[in-house]
């Protein structure tokens, strides 16, 4: 999932500076699950700035929440329709996508992000969260006994560990695990050692955002005549 | 200001505060007159919103009264609570309001007399406070009774079932 958090009460009040009426607009899928930006995220939130807007004396702001299923699908912001039109400013409380979704759908109106988008991660354990895709568009695992060495190796690198490699830890943080030590210790287990032998060769970085933004496209799927957007 | 009282919402559990509150009440105990109690099935139900909620409807104060550490009926509410408390506390200073106007606090059912300290030592502490700034003109009784009544309608509803009317 997409994993975000949540940006100071103040920042987001300055951001919407000037603006009379702004709508908080929640995302009820990944940032709901990282408790950054579900309804109940975007309701404390939007308490929040109410009560901050009020002590410097913007009261008369109007500051309103609506959390819709999914703000990175076009089909969801039905559920806010017209009443977008009603405010001058919105604030999105999704990930990054959500928030630019948001400018595409409602071009006339100033859109701001109530959320810093951090990461593709996993749950590790009950409120932390940890990165572990980078979303590289070439996925190489296979290679790594299930282990990604661009995204948890600070290093990035592909014929790992370096000599950074302390007891099982890296050398940039005491707390982050090496990541080869991770690929050493799996491919032992699953009996994959001799992978670890090849020379890893360097990744095709056209396929992640070095190569400019990317697009998905599945032909089949596409209505006839629509095509995929230019 | 002289005629400054505060009004204080204190969300109390319902196997502890609440029955401390009672006692103090069975026990005649003489305490500032100026807090509003909304039972809780256990402080874990409490959210962070809740407690906003109070604050923006012109509360002065908020206490949050569960059970001593170790005796929560449901295992770690009250752990749970004091946390969603201490988070609280972090959104009121980036709002710009004190911290200081909410508390977490633990009692027993049979501390009645520790009941009636809590609200005298609230209530002390925002008189030296002030009033909120969101305070309505009107007061913020009819929020605090708005409040009320939405918990009530929220917990005695079914689908939700903690506690039955």
């Amino acid at each position: 999932m997409i994993v975000a958090n949540r940006k100071n009460v103040q920042e987001i009040r300055d951001m919407i500076k000037g603006h009379k009426r702004v709508l908080l607009v929640g995302c009820g899928t990944c940032v709901t699950v990282c408790l950054a930006g579900g309804e109940r995220e975007t309701g404390i939130l939007g308490s929040a700035l109410r009560m901050s807007l009020k002590l410097i004396g913007r009261g008369e702001v109007v500051v309103d929440e609506c959390t819709i299923e999914r703000q990175c699908d076009d089909a969801f912001f039905d559920a806010i329709g017209s009443h977008g039109a009603e405010y001058d400013a919105i604030c999105s409380f999704g990930c990054g996508v959500g928030v630019q979704a948001l400018a595409e759908r409602f071009p006339n109106t100033a859109v701001y992000p109530g959320l810093n988008t951090q990461f593709m991660g996993l749950l590790e354990s009950q409120g932390v969260w940890a990165e572990k895709c980078a979303g590289c568009g070439n996925c190489r695992l296979g290679e790594f006994a299930g282990i990604c060495p661009i995204t948890r190796c600070a290093k990035h690198l592909f014929n790992g560990p370096c000599g950074g490699s302390r007891e099982g830890k890296c050398e940039v943080r005491e707390d982050l695990d090496c990541a080869w030590q991770l690929i050493y210790d799996r491919a032992k287990n699953i009996g994959s050692l001799d992978k670890l032998e090849e020379i890893a060769l360097p990744n095709d970085w056209s396929t992640a955002l070095d190569g400019g933004p990317r697009k998905v496209v599945r032909e089949d799927q596409c209505i006839a005549g629509l095509g995929p957007k230019a | 200001m002289a005629t400054y009282e505060p009004l204080i919402l204190a969300f109390c559990c319902h196997y502890c505060a609440y029955a401390a509150a009672d006692l103090a009440g069975s026990m005649r105990l003489q305490y500032p007159n100026n807090v509003r109690v909304l039972k809780l099935p256990c402080t874990g139900k409490l959210e962070v919103n809740f407690i906003l909620a109070a604050f923006e409807r012109g509360v002065d104060g908020v206490f949050v009264a569960g059970c001593l550490e170790g005796g929560c009926h449901y295992m770690e509410g009250n752990l749970r609570a004091r946390r969603r408390v201490e988070r609280a506390k972090v959104l009121l200073s980036e709002i710009g309001l004190e911290p200081e106007r909410l508390e977490m606090f633990n009692l027993s059912s049979a501390q009645g007399p520790r009941f009636a300290e809590i609200v005298t030592e609230m209530t002390t502490r925002l008189a030296e406070l002030g009033p909120s700034p969101f305070r309505p003109a009107r007061g913020a009784e009819e929020g605090v009774r708005e409040m009320t009544k939405q918990a009530e309608a929220h917990l005695t509803d079914e689908a939700h079932g903690c506690v039955a009317a």
